[in-house]
């Protein structure tokens, strides 16, 4: 048995170590560590409720909207009020504009890039993948970024800027839309949605979004394997390396539930195990931090009573992110987690096969991009130009709120409480608080330190290649993790 | 294609990642063909390269041992020095040392130390609210020059800290600063005195500011959405903000203002406190108490009533909208 330190990960949005126990060439045991401490919600403490707004999106700049969204949420539920339909469909359009970049990002830049590493020098595929994905070189990147940069123009016209921006408010949005500023919104639609067609999926986005068994996206793998498309290149490789059998960790998935619609949300909140959904407690999520650099109160306890007070001394502490439980239960959360409990399809059956793992979080990844641009579309076009899009309310002097919503990389959750008109306690549970959480009291690992086990380790490696796929198919943010 | 290339080296520490991807945001050229263009050879970047782990660490070594000549050297977040300055709130994966002391020992080896962002400038949002993580920026402690670096420290080329300012950076600040360094044209005096580049910091967010009109007759917004200026009680400092963000666009077509919210001075040391709520503009008697940069007080204050009382109802009705209410009249040309 070897301990091994790896770090730092990059493409990773902060910074990650992982210490790893290995045995017979394969891990063993994980530790995950979030090495760097910020202190937002110590910043908050004793702020005006409305300065929120302009702190937390700056807790993490690729998801700043998100960060914003679930503290405007929280603020309009201690107000008491509603934002108007407009403000609705251009939060979700600023949100979505966010978290389909991010998918997209995360798969161009952060995660395929490693299968263009020398070791996979002998694969069939090799050629094709390094001229594609080749860090800093790759072909793939350079188009991906030019269309994010012209699909992000959204912001410019919606939020004013991205990241940080304060276009979103408890009571709506700052920026009224225009009769002909929709045609605009549709139009950088239509183009994100011919890149999307014609590079990423080789295919229309109704097609992918139809996919609906294990069996379907195998046969769509095969009959897309020669013409240009990098999701069907993607599953090439995922067929040859197995990626579905790396990085499985607690198949209990999470969603809050995101993007408001009429009817309800068009990803549903709830919880999936063993295959069946259930309605979501949030009153039972804890945060156990027995195992951070934080000083210890008693038992786990619920944000709203949350404390946040680090101690780089804590003597069984190996990591500034706490621990949230749910339940007690380790939950995976993240775009995988998000399709499963809303039931599509594809995902229940990729999950029934083969439960969470590398091919299958990416895979749904994927999917919400076709699933969401299409929704895009809707939203932008039941924009009312001449009807309000902010209400303002008073500030209440003593008062809570909850902000629950989903990130690109699943829930993200604000918990708020007012006194004196002031913040008196503020607690943030990012993704990957979740995702990359330390081991809780009963010594029970987090997702990612589940999910390493078993991973091999090839001849040689220093930083073994599986280790980087499986933590990056979580994509992390190491920088909302503790914030 | 530039003549020769300069190796940079990219790190994060005590900030959000925001200015990378912002910078990501970059167009025509995106931003891989932009750093190619100005010969500009990345070692290293947290969020672009392949090297993880040991070959990232290697690498350091290789720098540090003069294996590897270092020009330019960015660092995007604030320096995090607590607790106790012991840096321990931010130790840098697989390694014993603190992203503190790797900061420092590699601004002695560089060309060109930058700044990227508030944080890694002046401490910025990272030191905000009692600064529990004790950040700094790199050459400055807030306004106070001496950060990690004291006051005296010089480059290899013989250059102060540039300070890329901005939470985030605009896109083209860091592609410009970065390749006007790699042509050359950098020197001390393309700094304003806090270290900024000129070539944005030289204007003021007030220039080409949609709103002018209003402000022109103190016509104020009263809620997020109104179309009116923002100054008198939405918070907008844009009128002393030292940034070109209304004539240099972000996302394509965006700024602060043109979202419909203020702002809030982003580019400089110690905006993370302005000492009242962000969004709410503080007064005396009614008065704002921040003018505008180069105005005399008693003259904004007169000509501010004068302009008020000579508010036109357009202007007025739409200040308080969402949506323009009364459109410019027609002038009729027979009736001039």
């Amino acid at each position: 048995m070897s301990r091994r330190i790896i770090g730092p990960f990059n493409r990773v949005e902060g910074d990650l170590e992982v210490q790893l126990d290995i045995h017979n060439g394969v891990v063993a045991k994980a530790w995950v560590v979030s090495p760097m401490y910020r202190g937002f919600e110590q910043m908050l403490h004793g702020k005006h409720p409305n300065d929120a707004m302009s702190y937390v999106p700056r807790i993490c700049g690729i998801c700043s909207v998100a960060q914003s969204v679930a503290a405007a949420y929280a603020l309009s539920d201690a107000q008491g009020i509603k934002m108007p339909p407009n403000a609705r469909h251009a939060v979700n359009l600023i949100l979505a504009n966010e978290n389909l970049s991010d998918h997209l990002t995360h798969f161009y830049m952060f995660f395929m890039p490693d299968f263009a590493r020398e070791t996979y020098k002998d694969e069939p595929w090799y050629s094709e993948v390094a001229e594609r994905f080749t860090a800093q070189k790759g072909s793939a990147a350079k188009a991906m970024l030019s269309e994010r940069a012209q699909f992000m123009h959204l912001m410019g016209l919606l939020a004013g800027k991205w990241p940080h921006s304060l276009a979103i408010q408890p009571g709506g949005t700052s920026r009224g839309v225009k009769t002909e500023e929709k045609i605009r919104i549709l139009s950088i639609l239509h183009q994100f949605r011919v890149f999307l067609e014609n590079t990423l999926f080789g295919d229309s986005l109704e097609n992918i979004a139809a996919i609906s068994s294990a069996k379907e996206l195998e046969r769509w793998a095969d009959n897309h394997r020669n013409s240009p498309s990098d999701f069907a290149l993607f599953l090439r490789i995922s067929d040859s390396l197995k990626l579905d059998t790396m990085g499985r960790a607690t198949d209990r998935f999470m969603s809050y539930g995101v993007y408001p619609t009429d009817r309800g949300s068009l990803f549903a909140q709830g919880l999936w195990h063993a295959g069946d959904v259930s309605a979501l407690n949030s009153e039972l999520i804890k945060e156990d931090i027995s195992h951070s650099w934080m000083l210890n109160g008693d038992e786990p306890k619920h944000p709203f009573n949350g404390v946040t007070r680090p101690d780089p001394e804590m003597k069984d502490g190996y990591s500034w992110c706490k621990a949230p439980r749910l339940g007690g239960e380790v939950v995976e959360v993240g775009a995988l987690a998000r399709q499963v409990v809303n039931g599509h399809p594809l995902i229940r059956d990729l999950v029934t096969s083969s439960g969470g793992n590398v091919r299958n979080r990416v895979v749904a990844r994927l999917l919400e991009l076709a699933l969401v641009v299409v929704e895009m579309e809707g939203w932008a076009k039941a924009i009312r130009p001449k009807e309000p899009f902010c209400h303002l309310a008073a500030m209440p002097d003593e008062a809570e709120g909850t902000g629950l919503m989903e990130a690109a990389r699943g829930s993200l959750g604000h918990w708020l409480k007012i006194e004196q008109g002031r913040i008196h306690n503020y607690q943030i549970i990012a993704p990957t608080t979740w995702n990359f959480s330390p081991r809780d009291a009963d010594g029970t690992p987090g997702p990612l330190e589940q999910a390493l086990v078993g991973a091999p380790i090839r001849d040689g490696e220093d930083t073994p290649v599986s280790v980087q796929h499986i933590v990056r198919s979580f994509d992390p943010c190491m920088v909302c993790t503790v914030h | 294609m530039a003549e020769k290339t300069l190796n940079m080296l990219w790190l994060q520490s005590g900030g959000c990642g925001g200015c990378t991807l912002s910078m990501m945001c970059a167009e025509a050229p995106d931003l891989l063909t932009s750093f190619e263009g100005a010969g500009i050879n990345l070692l290293w970047h947290p969020s672009i390269s392949e090297a993880s782990g040991e070959e990232f660490l290697k690498l350091m070594h290789a720098i540090l041992n003069d294996e590897i000549h270092l020009d330019i050297l960015c660092l995007e977040g604030a320096v995090v020095r607590g607790p106790n300055r012991s840096g321990r709130f931010h130790m840098l994966s697989g390694t014993d040392m603190s992203m503190m002391a790797w900061i420092e020992k590699l601004t002695e080896k560089a060309g060109y130390v930058v700044a990227v962002g508030t944080c890694a400038a002046y401490g910025g949002i990272t030191a905000g609210g009692g600064n529990p993580s004790d950040a700094c920026g790199l050459q400055y402690e807030g306004e106070q020059p001496g950060g990690l670096l004291p006051q005296s420290f010089r480059s290899g080329k013989d250059l102060q800290v540039i300070n890329i300012a901005g939470c985030p950076t605009h896109p083209n600040w860091v592609t410009e600063t970065l390749g006007q360094i790699a042509l050359g044209d950098f020197s001390n005096e393309s700094m304003d005195s806090l270290g900024r580049p000129r070539s944005y910091a030289d204007q003021l967010v007030h220039h080409g500011c949609p709103r002018n009109e209003y402000y022109e007759y103190k016509a104020s917004a009263e809620k997020p959405s109104d179309l009116g200026c923002l100054m008198e009680h939405m918070g907008c400092v844009g009128t002393q903000a030292h940034a070109d963000c209304n004539t240099r666009l972000w996302n394509g077509e965006g700024s602060c203002l043109r979202g419909g919210y203020a702002c809030v001075n982003c580019t400089a040391p110690g905006f993370e406190e302005p000492g009242h709520p962000f969004t709410e503009t503080p007064k005396v008697a009614g008065i704002p108490i921040g003018l505008p940069t180069d105005m005399p007080k008693a003259w904004f204050v007169a000509l501010g009533s004068l302009a008020k009382a000579a508010t036109p109802e357009r202007l007025r009705k739409n200040a308080t909208s969402d949506h323009m209410k009364v459109v410019p009249t027609i002038c009729d040309k027979g009736k001039s």
